[in-house]
Order: structure tokens, then sequence, then C-alpha cells
């Protein structure tokens, strides 16, 4: 079976108007660049994106954002992005918060093949609202779904045609999650290599869980805080 | 005289201990790392995925995939690991994470917590905050005392939706130290200074006063 593709332009050709996709990263940190500008330039809408964060106001999720693409947003934290902050406040999208351990979970319990996981975050909070709560060892937890995506799309370092895939750094966060949780799973890497090149031993996601991978091309990886300190 | 955030970061480092891992918030808990004592261990975990963060690069070796949950470059150390964000909230709600320093918009004297959001105004998200402060085994919460318009944020019920109940153990503000007790917020220090019936003043949720309350020490 052939999972190389082209480019994003070819892996995203089939996401269809009102699919889930999640897409991996933190902050600007490990995401999938190539896929976010392709799906902006196929202009597909109405997506929920599961994402930890939505970009900035002029990269990445903040670009599908600004031309309205998409309608349902799942994150932990948004505080860096002044046009979902208006878009969410005026009610045009619909967002769902939901704490970062959960939504990192929900993936995993995906990926895992778990319908649903228990987790004290949110017990107290409006998060809990309509949720069934257990208690185990006298502590109070929520029941949370796995999520259910169509697309997972993420930014790995290195993978081989197979789609095994090496994360870099913190730029791993959310993707190797992501990537076992997709029913199709598109996969760009900075380096594609040849099955055998890559140290089985090292090796984050293993490839039965990738369908499609392709080589990124021009690279930005914003930083989103530069903080430096000086040489004494 | 109130502390400034710097001194606020460099009393609750008094609170760390030789082989803690520690998780740090955004702003002024972040500051707490300049404090550590020299010849202490202690292991920052960042809940992008990093345990053993270290200082900020030099000019020039910023690497965008190397960051802080702040968003911030940053740098590791020997011994540094890497791992996957369902790994990372896994080591928190676990209790591996010996203590959480983290920022509030108000507390409540049963210990409730509220950052994450001012409905109709302001919705940041609460991030790993949750998750934070409904495992933590020990939460400090770096706060000032009152907000711009010299409203108190400690109260008897926190106004805003709440990150957790009943979480906070101790705070540290730019005023005093306190514990947060089953029967309310405890006063255990001042900042030089301040008086505790400026303390007092100040705070809207239930404040016990016992005995001679101590000048913080730095």
């Amino acid at each position: 079976m052939n999972k190389v593709y082209s480019g994003a332009d070819q892996a995203i050709n089939d996401i269809k108007d009102g699919s889930t996709l999640m897409l991996g990263g933190f902050g600007l940190c490990g995401i999938p660049e190539n896929c976010i500008a392709a799906l902006v330039k196929n202009g597909v809408k109405h997506l929920t994106c599961i994402s930890n964060n939505a970009g900035v106001d002029d990269f990445g999720i903040g670009l599908m954002l600004q031309k309205k693409q998409v309608r349902k947003m799942i994150s932990s934290y948004v505080g860096e992005n002044a046009e979902f902050e208006r878009q969410l406040l005026s009610g045009e999208l619909e967002v769902e918060l939901i704490p970062q351990g959960t939504l990192a979970t929900r993936c995993m319990a995906s990926g895992y093949g778990l319908p649903a996981i228990f987790t004290p975050a949110g017990v107290g909070t409006e998060v809990a609202e309509g949720k069934e709560v257990r208690i185990f060892n006298g502590k109070e937890y929520l029941l949370e779904l796995a999520f259910d995506a169509d697309f997972a799309i993420v930014k790995a370092w290195k993978g081989d045609t197979m789609g095994n895939l090496i994360f870099k750094d913190t730029a791993r966060n959310f993707n190797p999650l992501m990537a076992m949780a997709g029913k199709i799973t598109i996969a760009e890497v900075e380096e594609l290599v040849q099955p055998g090149e890559l140290d089985p031993n090292q090796i984050h996601t293993p490839g039965i869980y990738v369908h499609r991978i392709f080589k990124g091309t021009g690279y930005e990886k914003r930083i989103e805080q530069r903080t430096i300190r000086k040489k004494s | 005289m109130a502390l400034d955030k710097f001194q606020i970061a460099q009393r609750i480092a008094k609170e760390l201990k030789d082989g803690f891992y520690v998780n740090l918030g955004i702003g002024i808990p972040t500051l707490v790392a300049n404090y550590i004592p020299e010849g202490m261990n202690v292991e920052l975990q960042s809940e992008n995925g990093l345990l053993g963060m270290g200082p900020f690069p030099f000019e020039g070796e910023e690497d965008a995939d190397l960051i802080n949950a702040g968003k911030q470059t940053i740098t590791t150390l020997p011994g540094s690991v890497f791992f996957d964000s369902a790994m990372s909230f896994g080591m928190i709600r676990s209790g591996k994470v010996d203590l959480t320093v983290l920022g509030a918009m108000e507390v409540s004297d049963q210990g409730d917590i509220a950052n994450w959001k001012i409905p109709g105004k302001m919705v940041k998200g609460m991030g790993g905050a949750m998750d934070l402060v409904a495992s933590a085994k020990n939460i400090i919460v770096a706060m000032m005392h009152t907000n711009p318009k010299g409203e108190s944020k400690l109260l008897p019920s926190c106004t805003l939706p709440l990150t957790g109940k009943r979480c906070v153990k101790k705070i540290v503000s730019d005023l005093a130290v306190m514990d947060v007790t089953d029967e309310g917020f405890k006063l255990l220090e001042r900042a030089p200074g301040v008086s505790v019936e400026e303390i007092i003043s100040k705070t809207a949720g239930k404040l016990i006063v016992e005995g001679e309350i101590k000048e913080m020490q730095f």
C-alpha cells in the first residue's frame, strides 16, 4: 500500500465540508503548516477542529478562522487569537473549551480503542455540566468520551514511507496522540526516508496509525514568544 | 510596602524543597524559577511535554520546536526528557508533581479558584489549569490581593466560573502569606511594612489572625 502523497494539496483533497479534524501542535509549535495552508487554499468549510490552540490571528488555525472555515473549535486555550475571541463573543463560532489534559487523554483513548475515560479535571466547574460523575476511592471523576475524528493531521520531524514517525522536542505535544486517533491520519514530515533508515527503538508513532505521509516544504516555524538571555 | 511580582516569586521559592518536581504557571509563577536556591535540585515540569526545563536560550540559539507552556523559547538541561501531552497530564493526575504554582483572578476562603474566564468579556480557556488544580498535592497561588479597582480577590466565594474546588493550599499575595484551612484563610506572614489591619481590610473572605504575625523573610 502506498502511503506517500506528493504534498499537502493531494493529502487533504478529499476532506469534505462539515468534517471533524484533529490538528496537532501546541501554540504554533509542531503545527501541520503545509496542511493548514492547503486547507485554506482549498476553502473547505463548516469544519469542527480539535486542537489545543487556535493559532494566532495570521498563522496556524488563525488563517482558517479568518476565512470562516471553522464552525466549531474544541480547544483548551485560545488566548493568543483576537479574531477567535471576537468570533466567539459574537456567537459566529461555536467553541467547546476543555481542560488540556482531558483533550490529550480523549485523543489517547480514541487511539487506544477505549470509548471513555474518567478524569478529576473540571469537577465542580461548568466543564462538569451534563456529565456523569463517578466516585473512585472517595474522589469525584468526570466521564469524558473518546474523540471521533474523520481526519487527524499531524506534523512530525522524521517519517518513513511506511508511516513511522519521530517527533522533535516539544513539537511532539499532541501530535502522536492525534496520529493514533484519526479515522484517516495525515502526517507531514520535515524528512521523509526509506524503511530501515529510522531506528525502530526511536519511533514514537508506529506506521499502522498513519495512512498518508508527505514531505513538507517551506516551514516557517514561527515563534510566539521569543525569549532570550544575554551572554554574560 | 506591598511586594512586587518579583518579591512574590522570591517568597514562593522558599517553599521549594530539594528533589521537588514543580509545575510553574504563566506570569508570576514563571518567575519563581529565578529564585531556586543554589545547590537545590528542583525539576521544572512544563505541561506541553518537558521535564527538566532550562533557562532561556542565548540570542541566536532559539529553537521554535523547544518552548514552554507559556510558548516561550527555552532550553533543556542534562537529564531533560520530552513526552507527549497525555503522558504529561498523566504525571500530573497521578500525583507525581510535588508542587504547582499558578495565578488566580479570585480565590475563596474554601480554597476554590477562578482563573480562566470572565463571562462576556474574556475567554482564554483553562489550558492545563483544571487538570493541575484537580490533581496536584500542593497548590500555591501567586496573586495580587486586590484588583486594580482595589477590590479584594480573596472572597467568601468566587464570583467567576471556577477552575477547581477546594484545591488551593497556600496563597502568596503582594500583602501576605496565608494558608487555606477548613475554617478559612489563615494569616501566616505579612509583607514588610504592611499592617495586619490593612490585610484584614483587603480580605473579603474569612481571615483567621492568631497571635503575632511576623514580616516575611527573604
